[in-house]
């Protein structure tokens, strides 16, 4: 079953309190050299039957009405195929 | 007037908004998220708390209740719409209000009476304060930080949509200190810190959130 893939992120200028409070704990458990993290969510829809450019398009018309805010998120869809 | 409150799965301030209502000299209406019905009402307040769990984002299924869609149509028609924290984040993913609330900057959940100035009295919210009136009022919220691009806050502070700012200390990280904004009409008004509970002097931390709910009443008899 292919499944479709939505990640949403917070755009590049709006701050991201929760990847900030990752970052500061990466160091206390002896991480060292990452400068920067970002928190985002993953969807995974399971979609029946094949996916077309038109399941494509509504998916997309999900993330900008539902799965995102567009005021401060981003989204991407892709497809994934089971292994 | 009739004033409808509406609760959410997750609401919490509800009753205390219809209280403020009736102290303010109007009648509240309670409506229920899954009516399709406003029950003929005046005006709406979208009370705080945290519907739907917060999942996803604030506000952001509460948006697709049934009641929204008749409530989004009567604020485009110029109802008087109040959304008070919970409701703030309702009203902006609604996009009847620009911007976004995200978690507060410091990451952690604050509770305090915020000092505030009243910087718009043109809505039917706020037309009982005098312009640059500064008020106390508790303020309780863990995603309370206002953002929006620069050029939106540069476009609503030019428009003097900007309704309230924090005084003192900026508790959320809100850009600009914004505490609440209004629409272009100057309608819909949302607002972070909660007048609803500052309007009797026995429960509050004193009475300078009164305001809120009886500018309704001067509106009707101006």
């Amino acid at each position: 079953m292919p499944k479709v893939v939505v990640d949403v992120m917070p755009k590049p200028e709006i701050l991201d309190p929760q990847g900030k409070a990752v970052l500061g704990a990466l160091p206390r458990l002896g991480f060292s050299g990452v400068t920067d993290v970002r928190q985002g969510k993953r969807f995974e829809l399971e979609v029946g039957g094949e996916v077309t450019d038109e399941v494509l398009e509504q998916v997309r018309q999900m993330a900008e009405t539902l799965l995102s805010n567009p005021v401060i998120e981003y989204f991407e869809v892709r497809v994934e195929q089971d292994a | 007037m009739k004033v409808g409150v509406v609760t959410f799965p997750g609401s919490l301030d509800d009753v205390d908004a219809q209280r403020a209502v009736r102290v303010g000299g109007n009648e509240a209406v309670a409506l229920w998220h899954g009516d399709h019905d406003l029950r003929g009402v005046d005006a709406v307040v979208l009370p705080g708390g945290f519907s739907y769990g917060d999942y996803l984002r604030c506000g952001a299924i509460s948006r697709f209740s049934p009641v929204m869609t008749e409530l989004v149509e009567a604020a485009g028609r110029g109802m008087p719409v109040l959304g008070i924290c919970n409701g703030f984040q309702i009203l902006c993913e609604s996009h009847l209000l620009p911007g976004a609330l995200i978690r507060n900057d410091h990451r952690r959940f604050v509770c305090r009476d915020q000092r505030l100035r009243i910087e718009n009295t043109r809505t039917p919210w706020t037309s009982s304060f005098a312009e640059g009136a500064e008020i106390t009022v508790p303020l309780k919220n863990g995603e309370g930080g206002f953002v929006a691009d620069a050029e939106t806050l540069d476009r609503i502070e030019g428009e003097g949509q900007v309704v309230a700012r924090y005084l003192d200390l900026n508790p959320n990280g809100s850009a600009r200190d914004i505490a609440g904004i209004t629409n272009e009409r100057g309608n819909v008004v949302g607002l972070m810190p909660h007048p609803e509970h500052a309007t009797e002097a026995l429960t509050g931390s004193g009475t300078d959130g009164l305001g809120f709910f009886t500018s309704l009443v001067e509106q009707t008899f101006a």
